[in-house]
């Protein structure tokens, strides 16, 4: 909102002196805790620096998108937790969005036990914590049986104490003592995304509760004296509109769904926290640099999608404009 | 949404409701198929065929929950390994934390938050360590649900100040300030709590002085508040951005300076805007404390994993889990009510205009 009144610009002397030693004030403190942390660095016999990112890593990671194998350095393990995280945000986000969606659409329904669920759900889901969800879940899981005696969820899904079995191109076949066929998450995944998803999609269905509720109501009444199915007024006529209201708060739930993510480390998904910021850091003790490159990443992963939501934000306007 | 009622005879109720059309129909079907595939087994084993009491899992034998885990441990639920004989300083520290918060509860007290809110909270932990004539009790000893709230309520009086200055840096022209409020703020904001925590406990021993060590409970404390004064932040920059222009205008008109104009006028308005956004917020913060047990803090999910890890509750984690989870639930379902009802209220109120954003 411009000012009707300015004052010269930036304050005067006196603010810009004030800033100065605010400014230098930082930079002191920077120094300070620098100085501290190479003298004890120091004591500790740690080197400080990056070098540490072409030793290898000695150890092995149970699940991989990126090859590797345990002669591989730490830079590899960077790369590899980078993968499985991304991995998990993609997937997560894809289904609590489509989970949030419904969940959203029902809780404005005419039908009463629709409705009724779709509060209950959401309302569970948001006021509950994470952290704990995500153990409940993993704890239930691991209490699965064995694949002989395998749950079967839907026609082809299994669920075992050793993972999450689904059909592919071909169909999971118990055969001796395993599966056979189709693919299979382990159950640390499968417990995590099952969480993440639960819990987003939650909070998805108020911000897609709030986005229908922002359209007009006369948008509805108008598609309906045009005689469109309701199925057809939501689609094509509620629902695009309600989307530009919807992708600012989106987009914080799915940055959200990413930092989330690292709630991996509580149930044993190799994460980029759990491997990188965990394992690798009690081998190296190099914390600053790991955590500074921890931080680093999310923080892309962060720039990246809002990027992502401002370019749809920006199509979206578009089609507005047309219409 | 209020939807006119069409007829009021229960079985008009239930076609207007529940089989409207086809589809309707088709979806209520699904969803009581769904209901009484996932009600009952759930009933079952939570209910009536659980184990209520009991010192050991052997306890639980009749093929339910085995609430026995909660029952046998709940004082250290409550309040960890505070001692017995000093339960009483817990219970009047919580009665000061609820004091503290109730600025928050009342509109006309609300400007008196942001010094009531620390000192009650400082006063809680004055009763908890021991001060005068009360024996000393080292943080090693607090713990349980108690400590949540603890952590919880003191994260946020005491960011909420720094959560003030934050947003009004942001909104500052002078660009030195508000580089390194936007700079602090969206950093926080951008990464995982756990990091931050990890970070704690890796990292403040190596920043320190040497030779200078921290108290576990302090070093969270120190990461809570900054991490929620940066979400808090943005919950006070909508109200800020809510007062009305004219307001400021008056208060000059009347020969306040900035700093008064800021004190006096805007920040009470912009505060009593942003609480339901403050309120939100708590409801975050309360629940990220269940993930303190990472840094070996014995909250409620600490002393409940403890318990878990025990060779005399093996395999019991379900229960445990869903028992924090349902504790969780209510306090904060409560709380997000009473936020709603805040929110109701205070847009009633002509005088003050809504904010323009609302952070999540």
């Amino acid at each position: 909102m411009p000012r009707s009144r300015s004052r010269s610009v930036a304050g005067g002397w006196p603010a810009l002196a004030a800033q100065a030693l605010l400014l230098g004030l930082v930079m002191l403190a920077v120094l300070w805790l620098t100085r501290n942390a190479a003298t004890n660095l120091q004591a500790r016999g740690i080197p400080m620096g990056f070098g540490f990112l072409g030793l290898p890593a000695g150890f092995d990671i149970p699940q991989r998108l990126v090859p590797y194998q345990p002669s591989d350095t730490h830079f590899r393990v960077f790369l590899v937790g980078a993968a499985n995280t991304l991995l998990v945000a993609g997937l997560g986000i894809v289904f609590a969005t489509i989970v949030g969606l419904v969940a959203g659409v029902l809780r404005l329904s005419r039908n009463f036990l629709g409705r009724a669920l779709a509060t209950v759900y959401v309302e569970g889901a948001r006021n509950t914590p994470l952290p704990v969800q995500l153990l409940l879940w993993y704890s239930l899981m691991l209490a699965a049986p064995p694949p002989r005696d395998a749950i079967q969820l839907l026609p082809g899904f299994f669920l075992t104490n050793r993972g999450l079995y689904f059909p592919t191109d071909t169909i999971p076949r118990l055969e001796g003592f395993g599966f056979t066929g189709g693919a299979s998450l382990s159950l640390p995944l499968a417990a995590l995304l099952l969480g993440l998803i639960v819990y987003t999609g939650g909070f998805i269905a108020e911000v897609v509760r709030g986005g229908l509720q922002a359209v007009p109501k006369g948008q509805t009444e108008a598609a309906r004296a045009l005689g469109l199915k309701e199925g057809h007024v939501l689609r094509h006529v509620v629902l695009p509109q309600a989307l530009r209201v919807m992708v600012p708060p989106l987009a914080s739930q799915y940055l959200n769904l990413t930092k989330n993510s690292s709630l991996a480390v509580l149930i044993g998904y190799p994460d980029l926290v759990a491997v990188f910021g965990g394992t690798s850091l009690n081998q190296t003790g190099q914390a600053i640099e790991i955590i500074a490159m921890l931080m680093a990443f999310y923080l892309a992963v962060s720039l990246s999608i809002s990027a992502f939501m401002n370019w749809w934000n920006s199509r979206t306007a578009v089609w507005e404009r047309r219409t | 949404m209020n939807r006119p009622r069409a007829a009021r005879s229960p079985i008009a109720w239930v076609r207007a409701n529940l089989f409207a059309t086809p589809a309707d129909a088709v979806i209520t079907l699904a969803l009581l198929l769904l209901l009484l595939w996932i009600v009952p087994p759930i009933a079952r084993w939570a209910v009536i065929d659980a184990t209520w009491t009991g010192e050991t899992k052997a306890a639980c034998d009749r093929g339910g929950a085995c609430w026995a885990v909660v029952t046998a441990r709940w004082r250290q639920m409550l309040a960890g390994f505070y001692p017995s004989n000093q339960l009483w300083r817990v219970g009047l520290a919580m009665l000061l934390l609820a004091a503290a918060v109730l600025p928050l509860a009342v509109s006309r007290w609300t400007r008196f938050i942001l010094i009531a809110g620390p000192l009650g909270v400082a006063a809680a932990f004055a009763v908890l360590a021991g001060v005068g004539p009360l024996a000393n009790v080292g943080t090693e000893y607090w713990g349980g649900f108690f400590l949540n709230v603890l952590i919880g309520v003191a994260g946020m009086m005491f960011s909420l100040p720094i959560g003030v200055l934050l947003a009004l840096g942001r909104r500052s022209r002078l660009p030195v300030i508000k580089g390194l409020c936007v700079a602090f703020i969206e950093f926080v904001r951008g990464v995982p709590l756990i990091t931050l925590l990890f970070m704690a406990s890796v990292m403040l021993p190596l920043f320190a002085p040497a030779g200078a060590s921290f108290d576990l409970l302090a070093r969270a404390l120190v990461v809570v508040t900054l991490f929620s004064s940066a979400y808090l932040a943005e919950a006070v920059r909508g109200g800020l951005q809510a007062v009305p222009e004219s307001q400021r205008d008056a208060a000059r008109a009347l020969g306040l300076g900035p700093l008064r104009t800021t004190v006096l006028i805007v920040l009470p308005q912009a505060l009593r805007i942003s609480i339901p956004a403050i309120v939100n917020s708590f409801i975050g913060l309360f629940k990220d404390t269940t993930l303190l047990f990472v840094i070996a803090l014995l909250d409620v999910m600490g002393v409940m994993r403890q318990a878990l890890a025990d060779y005399a509750w093996q395999g019991v984690d379900a229960e445990g889990y869903a028992f924090v989870g349902l504790v969780f639930f209510l306090a904060c379902f409560g709380l997000s009510r009473w936020s709603a009802a805040l929110e109701r209220r205070r847009d009633r109120r002509p005088e003050l205009e809504r904010p323009l954003t609302e952070p999540a």
